[in-house]
């Protein structure tokens, strides 16, 4: 790795003296991800909302759903866009100012994962044809930063999504008119769980903490559908993976997708 | 890859793509080495339609100075593409899209630069999109490992990249643009042949993990044939009779 610290190094050659025993930083197994906690409604001015708390780090995602024009070539449905942020009182290293490029990844992994999983059927959300469609915004704000915002951030979108409500507009002269009281669920398709895995010299570790993921040699998200398949991927960091390695993520991803994916499921249960 | 509604068919009943490829097969990739005075390196592109500039500088200062590091050589990348290289005129300034990309490239870079030989010194890598035809991050990244070699900067290993994909339920070989918008999926892979490493790895699109595993060793396959194509570009500049090693 190039850009360690001293501090860093010396975590580092502890950390891989560790998994030479088969060990991690905080006792998990290599295949282990954090505890999950997902709290729903926590914003009850959004139309959908979860704080998802993956170990120490924490998220909160809310949902705002409003009539916008669609993108040019795709008029026949709603749009949905989703962005990230990391905010200056979860971690001392965190500055305010423009979206630097790891923030912006971030956005884009969370947002390609839920996108191209088709999670929200986008086209039940058109108004009118290539006039007015209906905007499904997911906004995630990291407020404890532990490590793996890329799973935090997607846990807790999903979450958000799923529990989101839709408001009624009907269209009066070519404007949205809000109906009120008619709001219905958000017609979901599947649900994308993203896993995401870290390499340290040979070992695979399954959801890094900021410890680890500061002195990782590559990591991987993948994102996976309620069917099992790989819906979206990225690989970063300053190292590569070979082909074996990959399969194995995969696998990994399958597998510990499905557990995470039954964690959202009961906790969106209550309040559909 | 919403697998968007088009007319055009992708594949034909005897397997021949849109523009009348196989499906293991690569568009036409030219490169040339030392195409531009001023940088220490550089390499032009053209892989099917995309047109890419590539300008290696360094190692030289870092600026700002705060970014440099006492213990190795940093490497930075930029990747653009200018406002006439797509059918809509696109803003000129920088979008979260080029910003992501010039990161996952670096990353795709960094493990093939020995970096450690320059402490407290930049290498810049400008990767500038003139045309754009599906694949311009795979394209970049070709032209920048060649112009990097270009520039005398040691490494490990060349980075080749192609990518892979499926349209029309079958897996195929680097994905174009029309494959793309209406295809099922996109996944750009980077490779240094000679340690079997995949240094670059995105997906955009739905694939089993028997596809999966399938797909990646299609791009391999892929990225494989561009690394004759860049070693040959390199030949061409520096053995020129063109039958050295």
């Amino acid at each position: 790795m190039a850009n360690l610290s001293i501090i860093d190094k010396l975590k580092r050659s502890k950390i891989l003296d560790l998994l030479q025993e088969g060990k991690r930083i905080d006792d998990r197994a290599l295949d282990e991800p954090r505890p999950l906690v997902i709290d729903t409604g926590v914003i009850p001015h959004a139309n959908g909302s979860a704080r998802a708390r993956l170990g120490d780090t924490e998220v909160v995602s809310g949902i705002k759903v409003q009539p916008d024009k669609p993108f040019p070539d795709m008029g026949d449905k709603g749009i949905f866009i989703c962005t990230a942020e990391i905010l200056p009182l979860a971690h001392p290293s965190a500055e305010t100012g423009p979206p630097q490029p790891n923030v912006i990844e971030i956005a884009r992994v969370v947002d390609r994962g839920i996108r191209e999983s088709g999670m929200i059927d986008l086209s039940q959300m058109v108004l009118q044809k290539d006039k007015s469609v209906i905007g499904v915004f997911a906004d995630n704000v990291v407020t404890d930063h532990d490590g793996n915002l890329f799973d935090a951030c997607s846990y807790a979108a999903v979450a958000a999504i799923i529990t989101s409500k839709i408001p009624k507009w009907e269209m009066k002269d070519d404007k949205p008119v809000l109906i009120e009281d008619q709001a219905s669920d958000t017609p979901i398709t599947t649900i994308p769980i993203s896993v995401t895995m870290g390499l340290i010299g040979e070992f695979i570790i399954v959801d890094p903490n900021l410890d680890e993921w500061e002195c990782l040699d590559a990591r991987i998200t993948i994102t996976t559908n309620s069917d099992g398949n790989i819906v979206a991927l990225q690989k970063g960091g300053s190292d590569g993976f070979s082909l074996e390695q990959l399969v194995k993520c995969a696998e990994l991803s399958i597998a510990i997708g499905k557990k995470i994916r039954d964690i959202i499921k009961q906790a969106t249960e209550g309040s559909k | 890859m919403g697998g968007r509604e088009t007319d055009v068919v992708l594949l034909d009943e005897n397997g021949i793509r849109s523009d009348g490829r196989k499906v293991n097969e690569t568009r036409k990739v030219t490169i040339k080495v030392g195409v531009l005075k001023n940088a220490d390196g550089s390499a032009y592109i053209e892989f099917g339609g995309n047109k890419i500039l590539a300008g290696v500088f360094g190692p030289r200062d870092v600026h700002p100075k705060h970014m440099s590091n006492p213990d190795t050589g940093i490497l930075r990348v930029r990747y653009h593409m200018e406002p006439f290289s797509v059918s809509e005129r696109k803003n000129p300034a920088p979008s979260r899209r080029e910003i992501e990309i010039s990161k996952v490239l670096k990353e795709a870079l960094e493990p093939a630069v020995i970096l450690e030989k320059f402490p407290r010194t930049a290498i810049d890598v400008y990767l500038e999109v003139l045309q754009a035809d599906g694949g311009t991050r795979c394209a970049a990244l070709d032209a920048a490992s060649v112009a990097l070699a270009d520039a005398g900067i040691p490494m490990r290993d060349m980075v080749c990249s192609c990518a892979a994909g499926k349209a029309a339920d079958t897996l195929i070989l680097d994905v174009n643009n029309e494959e793309d918008q209406a295809g099922q999926a996109d996944m750009p892979i980077g490779y240094m042949p000679n340690f079997g490493k995949i240094t670059l790895l995105q997906l955009d699109g739905v694939l089993t993990t028997d596809e999966f595993k399938k797909c990646i060793e299609l791009g391999i396959e892929g990225c494989k044939q561009v690394y004759e194509i860049q070693k040959n570009a390199l030949r061409e500049k520096y053995f020129s009779s063109g039958d050295n090693n």
